[in-house]
């Protein structure tokens, strides 16, 4: 072995550095959460922080038990979407915050195709016109930053809220008559369900389908795209250096536009995915964009920009936005999940400086062995000498 | 057509006052998503002290404490930004995108806590009472509302025309966003400058958004954010060109596509076209949309913005 090759710190292991950071940037969000419950009332904030960590566990009865945690799951699926989502565009250095209104899209494709007396189609027929919707969508976004040179921060803002118009417009054709809600798929047409093949009795929920296996697969297929794909090398090329990749001869505007469109049918997948399973209707007076697809953001982050990691991660966030309906409501408010979320984000922002940290120390006790070592050996050679 | 004239006034004065704290935040070289966050503290700060102040000492006292509430919040919020991306090289955008999430999530939180408090759990909404104390604000001229903040969004303009360009301290600034390795070697504190230029926007955020959550006829509910104004303000300044006097330009063009929203139900002519109200509501996102699209090309954006600075890589 070349002495030149030392035994490198376990430390050192990026992986490992992204799940210590990840971990701190939970247990300081957390923190914070429970700071502010202790401002608003210091005598329930450590059980609605309990509340919030535990979720569906405070059920005492098995069942109950096992049907939330069904719930949380299929809420999991959208979100693991959208993460997806945002972690593939980030991979070529673009920012998806439009995955907000990529998702929006694929809710109002979805179910006007599921809903309305014209169409009435199946469920993977509706899946597909969302994933194409979202698709658009994308499109538009990344053919703006690569031939207008337009910020995706900013056209995807853009794109976001007229999307949210645009549905609640489109919606409105298909809504109760009674109520701002669309018509429930269950009553109007089964046919657009999503099967479950026998997870709903598993879980005692039927609100479980297939999605929530389906996800796991993409997100599978979407690590081995960016890690063992020349297609996902590229993309990783062009978002380190685009004027190098161009000089390689990558053509980077259709990457860009690619992954845009790649990361537009992720997270309308995701809409699909969550609304043909007959959870929720969408509110066709909602005056925002789901959070679904800033949790996304969250997520990405938090999961180490790393497929496998936003499983992990989306199932945590996930696990606590649903348990923020279960703090004590007449103190709290339901929003504390999302303000934590929001600080874990914020967190994930020093994550950088973190691991810069962490590598500066390893350096610094290196170069203090190496030097003790290289005094040990003078030491010796000059008793040598004598 | 006054109501027209006075809603493109109000809202070009709320596009005016954030975009140009996003120039500022610029032109020092930090990009700040977060003013969408800003604005939301901003505006929760102003509305807490026009609710609490005692309606007894008069318009004067309140609409002032009501502009300096909301600025001080906008300042203390902005270091969130300043903190991250300047002290600890930060991701900006992560940074501004994590902000504008914490201030909608956070302010409700408080709103809520404070209302169910005040009312031992019967009032669970996230909207301030203001509407007494809201009429210090305004004067009528026959059928036009004035209002205070149109005069701040004034200021504000000449103020920031004349910092930028006829001080010492705006040339420094610039500098610090256009080449600040150079800045530096001539004896410029950047990170000084940069902390200087984000809490500018921090002012400018907070100020824009008590004008903007006082626009509606009813209380604002905290849970809305402030629908992507912050970011409408972000496409005025870029279609402003980073110069005040052209963002006052771009303001008002806005201010007016985003006022047909509120108004077209009142001008016989725009009713008779018959056109859904939908349209009207996407009209100011899509014209932004194009209006980026045409000019981001040449784009006049200061050279460093969004990098972070790092003395050893001079």
């Amino acid at each position: 072995m070349s002495p030149l090759k030392k035994r490198r710190s376990v430390l050192r292991s990026d992986g490992l550095q992204t799940l210590i950071s990840s971990l701190l940037c939970i247990i300081l969000g957390l923190a914070v959460g429970y700071l502010v419950l202790l401002l608003i009332n210091a005598a329930g904030a450590w059980d609605a922080t309990m509340a919030i960590v535990k979720n569906f566990f405070k059920f005492t009865k098995a069942e109950t038990r096992m049907k939330n945690f069904g719930l949380t799951l299929a809420k999991t699926a959208p979100l693991l979407m959208c993460s997806l989502s945002v972690l593939f565009a980030y991979k070529v250095g673009l920012f998806n915050i439009g995955a907000a209104g990529q998702y929006t899209a694929g809710v109002c494709a979805a179910l006007i195709f599921a809903l309305h007396p014209n169409f009435l189609w199946p469920w993977w027929a509706c899946l597909l016109v969302a994933v194409a919707a979202g698709a658009i969508l994308g499109a538009i976004c990344g053919a703006l930053r690569a031939y207008c040179n337009v910020n995706v921060v900013i056209s995807g803002i853009m794109l976001n809220w007229i999307t949210l118009y645009l549905t609640n417009w489109v919606l409105a054709w298909v809504k109760n008559p009674a109520s701002p809600y669309t018509k429930e798929l269950r009553s109007v047409n089964t046919s657009a369900l999503i099967p479950s093949m026998g997870l709903e009795k598993f879980f005692n929920n039927k609100n479980v389908t297939i999605s929530v296996v389906l996800v796991l697969l993409i997100a599978v297929v979407i690590w081995i795209i960016l890690k063992k794909t020349k297609f996902g090398y590229e993309l990783k090329a062009t978002g380190n250096n685009l004027h190098a990749a161009k000089y390689c001869g990558m053509k980077e505007n259709r990457n860009i536009i690619l992954t845009m469109v790649i990361a537009g049918a992720l997270a309308a997948a995701g809409a699909g995915l969550f609304y043909l399973a007959g959870i929720e209707e969408w509110s066709t007076t909602q005056s925002a964009v789901p959070g679904m697809g800033f949790n996304g953001i969250a997520v990405a982050f938090l999961g180490g920009l790393n497929p496998l990691g936003a499983i992990l991660s989306s199932y945590f966030i996930q696990h606590i936005t649903t348990a923020g309906g279960y703090v004590n409501l007449q103190v709290y408010s339901a929003q504390i999940s999302d303000f934590i979320s929001s600080m874990i984000i914020y967190l994930c922002a020093f994550v950088g400086f973190f691991k810069m940290f962490i590598n500066l120390r390893l350096d610094k006790g290196e170069e203090r062995k190496a030097r003790k070592a290289a005094l040990l050996a003078s030491t010796e050679e000059g008793g040598a000498d004598e | 057509m006054i109501l027209l004239l006075q809603y493109t006034i109000i809202f070009a004065a709320v596009l005016l006052l954030v975009a140009l704290g996003g120039a500022f935040a610029e032109h020092s070289g930090v990009i700040n998503i977060g003013l969408e966050g800003i604005m939301v503290i901003g505006a929760l700060g102003g509305a807490l002290a026009m609710s609490k102040i005692n309606i007894e000492y008069g318009g004067f006292v309140i609409v002032v404490s009501t502009i300096v509430a909301s600025a001080a919040a906008g300042l203390i919020f902005s270091l969130f930004l300043a903190v991250a991306a300047i002290n600890f090289k930060a991701d900006q955008t992560i940074t501004g995108t994590a902000m504008n999430m914490l201030a909608t999530a956070g302010s409700t939180v408080a709103v809520k806590a404070m209302n169910t408090a005040a009312s031992g759990g019967s009032d669970v909404s996230s909207a301030i009472r203001y509407i007494n104390q809201k009429q210090f604000f305004i004067h009528r001229f026959g059928d036009f509302e004035f209002s205070w903040f149109m005069l701040v969004a004034v200021i504000a303009l000449v103020v920031a025309y004349i910092v930028m360009y006829k001080t010492r301290f705006g040339l420094r600034l610039r500098a610090c966003g256009e080449h600040p390795q150079a800045a530096d070697s001539v004896g410029i504190n950047v990170y000084k400058m940069r902390y200087a230029g984000v809490l500018i926007s921090g002012v400018l955020g907070g100020l824009g958004g008590i004008t903007f959550i006082t626009t509606g006829v009813s209380e604002w509910k905290f849970e809305n954010g402030v629908v992507g104004f912050g970011f409408l303000a972000l496409a005025v300044m870029i279609f402003g060109a980073w110069d005040p006097l052209r963002i006052a330009g771009a303001a008002v063009i806005f201010g007016l596509f985003r006022a047909l929203g509120n108004v077209h139900t009142g001008i016989p002519l725009l009713e008779h076209l018959g056109i859904p109200g939908a349209v009207y509501n996407m009209l100011p996102y899509i014209v932004s949309l194009l209006v980026l699209a045409f000019t981001s090309k040449r784009s006049r954006a200061p050279k460093a913005e969004g990098i972070p600075y790092d003395k050893g890589l001079r």
